[in-house]
């Protein structure tokens, strides 16, 4: 059987379990939709959460992306873990307590300002307006390299499933869908590191073969003998402060992120909220530990059995000719004595490899039966397609929850928000899709965006909403701005070439902290500011001071309520 | 007379509670504020401690001690690699479940844990995972 066949059938397989799960989980109120009715366990909250974190560029690029930045890569691995731990401290807990839909329903009751509610509902949808084209984009790439789909119809196909089931289903539908969408892309991504652990270490734990056998000393010294970086030494490719600052905006942005903070209002109880951060955390680093070694592990199989071969004995490899007929893959004999060469000179380097290309083609590399790179195939969908479901829920309750019901039209019955809730959802898929369809030319640069947005904007208004009491809406409407606007502004100047066009950066660091990283300056300034301006101006009402006195109790939970 | 919190839990709970329960409440409140007060310093005591441990994995340990550190062998890499892309993950995780563990006996000494004040759902153990 050829592989489009099986790579075909198995996506209509899974894609059937998750269509079935959208249909069997189907709701009727506004509570289902939003936040599942609470009743999800705290180890399936957990798995859900993890699917919807873990993005088709965790999937598919990061082990890539860290094999290329060697120790410097820990930014991602530190940064997007790092912030789970502020999250189950710092803000789950007490925002379940608290009881509503959606980010902006904190901010806004919090600081009793409808404000404050439309600047975080505005900010939560620009964050995961940014983030859902990336994973439509994934969408795409994936059926267009496995099943030689056109990539639009690709898309079209992704929005179609992601639509059925977020429409129907609410959040319910898409946390079930989620749980078996996580265990689809954890397999699919530890069968194959496993294969190339044993295969190269003989130790099949990738986390104990990177630690315990010295591939990673012997990828460094192939790495100096090529005149290439040190892979097992720090700040090669970034300064010291620029991976503290990078590390901090990540951990910052992870714990600000809409779209994973919600799904903390979907467990039944504060101390569920606790224990799915936990497992949450436990489902993530599954795959976080086990990139790396993968990134060790396929570098050094790669320059292996292409460094100093001769060019018409590699070509002869399987993978090899696929991938370089993809173009992730480019051989070119450029002295042309019949032997590839890698050098850390562009103009002398024979080889250039696509970061992607590491996890794509590592169960080719490790000989692998076909049936696993299908699943490599359904597990990089299952990872964009569960991430675009959460972001499509996120913006689409900021938008018919905080905009419409809370601000515009407070009269609307249960009936009315669900029909605007769905709708909201149809409209996010579809300019989804188009971002899907045309990527803007800066997709890369949104991303630092949205971590940078959610660092200096949401996480220290949350942050200061439940730990200080004195706390009021003159402090947080100040910070907030003050964080969003220097983040945006930085970020513009900082990134002018790719979004304006410009020659060259207008500026090119700020102090030495570079776009990605600026997120937290953009928070320290958000709590100065928040600080200053609420100890010179009144203290919230005593409602308020009461209301989080409460939330800082368990005791006394009770049903959702709008 | 109706206190906000009252107010408030009402609000959350979807109850309607008689003038009577009320006062009830508003006392059984009063005299709890002390121990939630006790209860909400140990929390941040906690959450303080916890922090230190995940500044010193990570910030310290694998980016500004990292020069140093990198000298160290610990097996096939070097310590401040390992604690780079392997041990701060796995202590991350240790710190959360800790902090879950801890809590859950923290709420059951100080009376904190929460109740169920509606009822319409199978069973009220509220507490449940």
């Amino acid at each position: 059987m050829s592989l489009e066949i099986l790579t075909m059938i198995l996506i209509i397989v899974t894609f059937a379990i998750y269509t079935y799960i959208g249909w069997w989980a189907k709701v009727k109120d506004t509570k289902n939709f939003y936040v599942a009715g609470n009743e999800i366990p705290a180890v399936a909250n957990g798995a859900a959460i993890a699917a919807d974190w873990m993005s088709a560029a965790s999937f598919i690029s990061m082990a890539g992306l860290i094999s290329f930045l060697g120790y410097d890569g820990t930014i991602y691995l530190m940064g997007w873990t790092g912030g789970y731990v502020l999250l189950a401290l710092l803000l789950a807990p007490y925002l379940r307590k608290f009881g509503r839909y959606t980010v902006p329903d904190f901010i806004g009751d919090r600081f009793y300002s409808n404000g404050a509610r439309a600047v975080a509902a505005i900010a939560t949808v620009f964050i995961s307006l940014t983030y859902v084209a990336g994973q439509m984009r994934g969408v795409g790439i994936v059926f267009s390299r496995y099943l030689q789909v056109d990539i639009v119809y690709g898309v079209l196909i992704g929005m179609a499933i992601v639509a059925f089931f977020a429409v129907i289903g609410g959040m319910k539908g898409i946390t079930w869908t989620q749980v078996v969408q996580y265990c689809v892309l954890i397999i699919a991504f530890l069968i194959p590191s496993i294969a190339i652990a044993y295969k190269l270490t003989g130790n099949p734990v990738p986390q104990l073969a990177l630690t315990f056998s010295d591939i990673a000393k012997r990828l460094n010294t192939l790495q100096i003998d090529l005149g290439l970086k040190e892979y097992l030494k720090p700040f090669q490719n970034l300064s010291l402060l620029n991976v503290l600052c990078v590390t901090l905006a990540l951990m910052l942005g992870t714990a600000g992120l809409p779209h994973v903070i919600i799904r903390f209002y979907t467990v039944k109880s504060v101390r569920a909220a606790r224990w799915s951060a936990a497992w949450a955390l436990v489902f993530i680093a599954l795959l976080y530990t086990t990139a790396p070694a993968l990134g060790v592990f396929a570098k050094y199989n790669l320059i292996n059995s292409i460094n100093e071969q001769p060019i018409e004995k590699v070509r002869q490899v399987e993978w090899v000719s696929k991938w370089e007929s993809t173009g992730l893959l480019q051989l070119e004999d450029k002295n042309e004595n019949g032997k590839l060469e890698f050098s850390a000179d562009k103009a002398v380097n024979e080889v250039t490899i696509d970061r992607d290309i590491i996890v794509l083609s590592t169960p080719e590399v490790a000989d692998l039966a076909p049936i696993v790179i299908a699943l490599v195939a359904a597990g990089g969908l299952a990872a964009a397609l569960s991430t675009a479901a959460g972001l499509l829920l996120a913006m689409s309750s900021a938008v018919s929850h905080d905009l419409y019901y809370r601000i515009f039209k407070p009269t609307a019955s249960d009936l009315q928000r669900l029909k605007v809730g769905r709708i909201m959802v149809f409209l996010s898929v579809i300019v989804a899709g188009w971002f899907g369809v045309h990527p803007p030319g800066f997709a890369g640069e949104v991303v630092a965006f949205a971590f940078g947005l959610a660092a200096a904007s949401i996480f220290p208004a949350i942050l200061l909403g439940i730990f200080d009491n004195r706390m009021n809406r003159e402090g947080a409407i100040a910070g907030i701005l003050t964080g969003l606007i220097f983040t945006i502004v930085m970020i513009l100047l900082m990134r002018s070439v790719q979004i304006f066009g410009s020659e060259k950066a207008i500026i090119n660091s700020f102090f030495g902290i570079n776009a990605q990283g600026i997120g937290v300056i953009g928070a320290i300034l958000n709590f100065i500011v928040s600080f200053v301006v609420s100890r010179i101006t009144p203290a919230p009402p005593t409602d308020i001071q009461q209301m989080v006195e409460n939330i800082r109790i368990p005791k006394g939970i009770g049903e959702i309520n709008t | 007379m109706k206190s906000g919190l009252t107010t408030y839990i009402c609000k959350i709970t979807n109850i309607k509670i008689n003038t009577g329960g009320i006062k009830m409440i508003d006392k059984a409140h009063q005299k709890t504020t002390d121990k939630q007060k006790a209860y909400w310093r140990k929390n941040v005591a906690t959450i303080r401690n916890l922090l230190i441990i995940w500044v010193l994995v990570s910030h310290i340990a694998a980016i500004l001690l990292a020069k140093p550190l990198s000298n160290i062998d610990f097996f096939g890499l070097n310590l401040a690699f390992w604690f780079a892309q392997q041990g701060s993950i796995v202590i991350f995780v240790g710190l959360i479940f800790y902090y879950a563990w801890r809590m859950d006996r923290l709420d059951k000494k100080y009376d904190v844990q929460e109740i169920r004040l509606t009822s319409n759902k199978k069973s009220n153990k509220g507490a449940s995972v």
